[in-house]
């Protein structure tokens, strides 16, 4: 399970040793996020988001316990038990600001966290398994948000939950019964609320349960690195701790900076207006429209426009909207070339850069109403988005000509150092 | 096996797209209403940014007389207890004097019957309806929101709420008679349809401000609608405040990681 160099755990102290034979948890965390895990030694700053997506977790989980505390999950008090928070209960607006906009913080590190796994290969062999139970995170995630964001029963709690129940009715013959029983009534009401909140609750422990298989699935064959070359020996590594702790405690550090200052100087600036509204099934909202991190998937839902075949408009936007999140899954096999860090894959390479920027215009159409321009912006995103995994990508891996790559991880470190020498003694 | 069936998917929902393109008009169907909307006017109050706002408290007060006055004819602001306006300067003797000059509901404690009472400190900002259908029933059909949260639940803000009271004029003569005002309701191109059904509140001198602000329109609406926003967010100011102690601790805090972060790794190269 670890490299053969790896620090073997030791206790000295009776207590210790008395522990170890009983529980070794001890041993469990020196060996997972202790000395006793060797990683590689050139690691990025992009390699912080894992455990900052933890932070935010942790953040969510815990400020949401305290919510349920005075939170009332009944449709006729729920808006006003939010206000109540706000107002009355001991740094209520605090806590409930941290939980609104810590669910943004985490998926914003979860997208940079993604990102990174995109450019430098992280799903390749022989890491497919981790990838696959972070996608399996990443669909958790999104049911969780979308249903927390229902709880405070405003408007866009209201109708967001009407949208998106709605699609299950797009399925054929089962669908509209489908949807009643997810609602458990035919519109979102005091039954919907309650099973919302029930699984709200549920969920971020099963999140966490399946982030401790993702991080075990990460510790068989241990970490990636940016030149995405496998740990050769000794010198490639590290000591998880005390390097990358103290790497992470410094990005936890720049993290809550961000974190804090969104949360306290402009709390409302990512929700929506309407949510200060209390629900109300008799007034649609001019434009319903998801939280931001749900805008690129909602573009490509809205994007098709066309009945194809036998399947109308409507299905073929949700059938996309769910491929495109499940072909994730596949990505591991669609990409066949064997170099993992796009460092060494000049075409590649920019088709990614692409794939950022088009992900980026699809949530920018996605917040705009259904008109021109941005009907056939999200039309062209939609079109790149589907042709760079199941296109673009399975082709390029075929042909593309790798740029040469170091021996080892240490030889690219030395490298690196002795070209900055250079280019010092150069100017200096 | 994956590779050609995933490019066999991706030519479907290509196909598909490209097919909707071709099929949906690149002309936007024209919005006239479009045309005379007007994008709300920024309003600057004390409570604004994070560089030290503050409550304006005299400007608060006229807000809350302004609402007390004219709105609270029909607006409720069910989110406000009395004595919450402790915020606003004023002491627990005026509050409770304040307060008594409500009558809110109750049970006679003898007979059960429902009765009204005096406000106390404790009790919030009565409803003027009894429900909604009496407040539908004396405004035309039309339903006058809760102020509490007013200046947070619509797009624009406060700009937007000191817009709309500002904003009510004559319609201009090229206005399509579609859009011209109906029985019953106001021009005004800072709301979304350009028609209310809320009557111009405010005119000139409507209430006399006790500190000697002269009454204008403008005037009113800026300080209703600095009580407003103070009534969206009481804790506002403490919200900036405590957020500079706490981002200041952890800039310390992150500045001492990352030295400590620079000291372990300071003999590997990475």
């Amino acid at each position: 399970m670890s490299f053969p160099w790896a620090k073997p755990y030791e206790p000295t102290h009776p207590l210790m040793k008395w522990m170890d034979e009983k529980l070794p948890i001890p041993r469990l965390v020196y060996n997972a996020t202790g000395p006793g895990y060797p990683v590689p030694r050139n690691l990025n700053y992009f390699w912080n988001f894992g455990v900052l997506a933890g932070a935010a977790l942790m953040i969510q989980i815990i400020t949401g316990i305290v919510l349920a505390m005075h939170y009332a999950a009944n449709a006729d008090v729920a808006f006003n038990s939010v206000e109540h928070i706000m107002r009355d209960v001991n740094a209520g607006w605090f806590i409930r600001y941290a939980h609104m906009n810590g669910a943004s913080m985490f998926f914003i590190v979860v997208y940079l966290h993604i990102f990174r796994g995109l450019y430098y290969g992280s799903y390749k062999a022989p890491r497919e398994m981790v990838w696959l139970l972070g996608v399996v995170i990443f669909l958790l995630m999104m049911a969780t948000a979308f249903m927390g964001y229902v709880l405070p029963w405003g408007q866009m709690s209201f109708w967001g939950a009407q949208v998106i129940t709605g699609f299950f009715s797009a399925i054929p013959l089962v669908g509209e019964p489908v949807r009643e029983w997810l609602l458990g009534g035919f519109v979102p009401d005091n039954a919907t609320l309650n099973r919302f909140f029930s699984l709200h609750y549920l969920l971020p422990f099963v999140i966490l349960g399946v982030i401790i298989l993702h991080i075990w699935a990460l510790h068989i064959p241990g970490s990636s690195n940016p030149t995405g070359i496998e740990v050769k020996d000794e010198q490639d590594t590290v000591p998880f701790h005390p390097y990358y702790t103290a790497k992470d405690g410094f990005g936890v550090g720049v993290f809550l900076l961000v974190f804090v200052a969104l949360t306290f100087f402009s709390p409302n600036t990512l929700g929506h207006a309407d949510n200060y509204i209390p629900a109300n099934s008799l007034s649609t909202p001019a434009h319903i429209v998801p939280e931001w991190y749900f805008l690129p998937f909602y573009a490509i839902l809205k994007a098709f426009t066309f009945n194809f075949l036998w399947i109308d408009a409507k299905l073929w936007g949700v059938i996309a909207m769910f491929a495109s999140i499940a072909l994730l899954f596949f990505l591991p096999w669609l990409d066949s070339s064997p170099i993992k860090s796009s460092n060494y894959r000049p075409l590649y390479r920019i088709f990614f850069w692409i794939l950022v920027a088009d992900v980026l215009l699809l949530g920018w159409c996605g917040m705009q109403p259904a008109e021109q321009p941005w009907v056939i912006l999200s039309q062209l995103g939609a079109i790149y988005y589907f042709a760079h995994f199941l296109v673009i990508l399975p082709i390029v891996s075929r042909i593309e000509r790798p740029l040469p790559m170091p021996n080892s991880i240490t030889e690219a470190v030395l490298a690196k150092h002795a070209t900055d020498a250079t280019s010092a003694s150069a100017t200096a | 096996m994956v590779r050609p069936l995933g490019f066999l998917v991706g030519l479907g929902f290509i196909t598909a797209l490209v097919l909707a393109i071709l099929t949906t008009p690149l002309k936007n169907e024209p919005n006239v209403a479009h045309e005379f909307h007007k994008h709300p006017k920024h309003l600057k109050l004390a409570s604004d940014g994070i560089l030290l706002p503050h409550w304006d408290k005299a400007q608060l007060q006229r807000g809350m007389q302004v609402y007390k006055e004219v709105c609270s004819a029909c607006h409720s602001l069910h989110l406000v207890a009395f004595r919450d306006i402790a915020d606003l300067g004023y002491t627990e003797g005026q509050i409770k004097t304040f307060a008594k000059g409500f009558q809110v509901p109750s049970i006679n404690p003898d007979t059960g019957e429902p009765a009204t009472r005096d406000g106390l400190p404790s009790d919030y900002f009565p409803s003027p309806y009894a429900n909604e259908v009496a407040a539908r029933a004396a405004n035309n059909n039309a339903l006058p929101p809760d102020l509490s949260l007013i200046t947070k639940a619509r797009e624009g803000g406060k700009d937007y709420v000191y817009s709309l009271l500002t904003g009510f004029q004559n319609p201009p003569a090229n206005l399509p008679a579609e859009l011209k005002p109906g029985t019953g309701l106001h021009y005004n191109p800072y709301f979304a349809n350009l028609n209310l059904a809320m009557a111009p509140p405010l005119t000139e001198g409507q209430v006399t401000y006790a500190d000697g602000t002269k009454a204008t329109v403008d005037q009113m609406s800026k300080d209703v609608t600095a009580f407003l926003v103070w009534t969206a967010e009481p804790k506002l100011i403490k919200r900036i405040q405590v957020g500079y102690a706490v981002f200041f601790f952890l800039l310390i805090f992150t500045v001492l990681t990352y030295l400590s972060y620079r000291n372990i790794w300071a003999d590997k190269k990475h």
